[in-house]
């Protein structure tokens, strides 16, 4: 009898309590500040609290969140992902080009447009194929082992020319008969948030699931800890390396079908240097570089508070082309946090 | 009865000979000390029966079957469990995941399983109790100390019922105090009839724990006798060559 009580009294004493575990996260350090410019803001402009406004910087940051899901789980294994603007780009081209068709051979139209199927034809194409992209990347990685930064950095270049060659340097903006079904996808709302919010939130809770409380999310992590320990462990740690580049792959696929959708058209300049954005929200958001820390709470808030901060200095009046300097001091900012962090630890 | 026999095992790295001829059983229940200098070959021979390299020459029997471990996960199939001397250790990982890193318990049906954390923190609070060592299951590894480091890697080897427990220097790097815990819980392997090898530079510790010694110089077994015929000036003398061989 004592000692199952010695037990229960190990198990649930931990070295920290809820408190201080909230407080240990970085996400929860961004969220607080994420509320303390929407709080100033409030006061400063009106126009920032307007229903509009706060519905376009929810819409917007969607699509950086969504990619940043993915990237969450490449950097959690230590790895970077260069590629994902220009796969959106190829994937976004990808997806127009089938629900434009007028490029392509007559008899794909004629059956498909028949069968009134076509745009989860051309949706689930330029999944695969974005799916298919991250699985070259994270074979290279993975099996033949070269460097994420090298491989990714050479798939954004081949990518984003892929996207030049399939589009041939066109705008795809006749989306066929179905068009509005399409339109509404990307571009639709309900209860007062866009689709893409909804899909956001709902991406961020299953992933989130999906590396909290199973065993190949357990991996993940793992392998970005310690990866010859989880090698020791009878982990497939090739297939998890590999797997995560898939999932980046796919997640810049679903974000470009949406932001597709929302457009309207697409050109192969889609996602340009929005790997940059990507990264910058999710190490915002508490993803640790070096591997074994991050979440997608944290790249839904990392990508929330980009996107604000972005809309607040448009708004104050600050020149556009200043954003860049602003991004470019977040990424190093946010490093820097995470060295200082790991000093005291 | 052998639980582990080695014959005229060899490794070489390239032009390095490793381990030159060396042959040596475990018996059931047995502690085996096995010393040498730094690059003696310590190291590899474990490897080498943990399904890390394979042996350039030789044969390994275990349970009377010879054996040829592809992959350390092999090994672990067939009852050896090993503590790695860099512990291998997942530092962002608590305790718990640590000790079930690879075979997680879940919960529910494909493709809806689920990690039990209730019965992993149950089982591994169990396991450290019976280690007698003060960790806690939902602490992270990155805020432990060495000793309990060391009991989170030996609880990863008492999830099954191994029949031998490979140890690489699991006293080094730890306190006083944390030494005495882990000498503790070899005891209590050997209690429940598990064979050990144990490697350490610690002469008092293999002194204290194991029933034979084994000695390595350069790759070759240079001692195999009771511990209780031996002595730490003896086997100091073997490990530096100032002794040739018994
Ligand atoms: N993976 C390896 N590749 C090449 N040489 C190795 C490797 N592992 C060990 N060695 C060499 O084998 C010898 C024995 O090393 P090791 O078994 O680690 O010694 P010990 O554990 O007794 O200190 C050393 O000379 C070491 O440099
Ligand atoms: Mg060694």
């Amino acid at each position: 009898m004592s000692s199952v009580k010695f037990n229960q009294e190990i198990i649930s004493k931990t070295e920290k309590n809820l408190l201080q575990k909230l407080v240990s996260e970085q996400s929860f350090w961004v969220t607080i500040a994420l509320f303390g410019i929407c709080f100033i803001m409030f006061f400063v402009e009106d126009a920032f609290s307007s229903k509009d406004n706060l519905f376009n910087i929810t819409r917007n940051f969607s699509f950086i969140g969504i990619m940043a899901i993915g990237m969450t789980f490449v950097i959690i294994t230590a790895g970077i992902d260069l590629s994902v603007g220009s796969i959106m780009g190829v994937t976004g081209v990808i997806c127009g080009l089938f629900l434009d068709a007028q490029f392509l051979p007559e008899w794909y139209s004629k059956a498909s447009y028949f069968e009134g199927v076509y745009v989860w034809v051309s949706i689930i194409l330029a999944l695969l194929a974005g799916t298919l992209i991250g699985a070259v990347n994270g074979y290279l990685i993975a099996y033949v082992k070269l460097s994420p930064f090298v491989v990714t950095l050479g798939m954004m270049a081949a990518a984003r020319s892929l996207a030049l060659v399939v589009s041939n340097n066109k705008m795809f903006y006749e989306f066929g008969p179905k068009d509005e079904m399409f339109y509404e996808i990307g571009g639709g709302s309900m209860l007062g948030l866009a689709n893409a919010t909804w899909l956001l939130i709902f991406l961020t809770i299953v992933m989130g699931l999906v590396l909290k409380y199973t065993s190949y999310g357990k991996h993940v992590f793992a392998v970005g800890s310690n990866k010859k320990a989880a090698e020791l462990s009878g982990i497939n740690t090739r297939w998890i390396e590999m797997s995560v580049y898939m999932i980046s792959g796919l997640f810049a696929a679903i974000s470009a079908v949406m932001i597709v959708g929302w457009m309207g058209s697409v050109t192969n300049a889609l996602g340009y240097t929005y790997e940059l954005r990507v990264i910058a929200a999710t190490v915002i958001g508490g993803a640790n570089l070096m591997g074994g820390v991050g979440g997608t709470f944290g790249a839904f808030i990392g990508a929330a508070l980009m996107e604000t901060i972005r809309n607040s200095l448009l708004m104050a009046g600050i020149d556009p082309y200043w954003q860049g300097t602003f991004l470019g001091i977040f990424i190093v900012g946010a490093v820097w946090l995470e060295k200082v962090k790991n000093k005291k630890n | 009865m052998s639980i582990l026999s080695l014959n005229n095992i060899e490794k070489n790295f390239g032009a390095i000979q490793a381990l030159t001829g060396v042959s040596f059983d475990i018996k059931e229940a047995e502690t085996v000390g096995l010393m040498g200098d730094n690059g003696a070959g310590k190291s590899t021979l474990l490897k080498i029966i943990a399904g890390n390299f394979k042996p350039s020459n030789g044969e390994i029997k275990f349970e009377n079957n010879t054996v040829s471990f592809e992959k350390p996960i092999d090994a672990r199939k067939s009852g050896i469990e090993v503590v790695y001397q860099d512990l291998a250790l997942c530092n962002h990982l608590t305790a718990a995941s640590n000790v079930f890193l690879g075979r997680e318990i879940q919960k529910g049906i494909w493709p809806f399983k689920y990690l039990d954390y209730p019965a992993m923190f149950k089982k591994s609070s169990e396991l450290f109790e019976e280690l007698k060592s003060e960790t806690r299951p939902k602490d992270l590894v990155m805020q432990m100390s060495g000793g309990q480091r060391q009991a989170v890697a030996i609880a990863r080897t008492r999830l099954t019922n191994p029949k031998l427990v490979l140890m690489d220097e699991p006293t080094a790097a730890i306190s006083v105090r944390q030494v005495a815990e882990v000498l503790d819980i070899i005891k209590r392997l050997k209690d429940q009839g598990i064979a050990v090898m144990l490697i350490s530079h610690r002469m008092p510790d293999i002194f204290e724990v194991c029933d034979k010694l084994v000695v390595l110089r350069r790759g070759e077994k240079v001692c195999e006798k009771n511990i209780k015929d031996s002595s730490t000036e003896e086997a100091t003398g073997l490990i530096t060559g100032a002794i040739d061989r018994v």
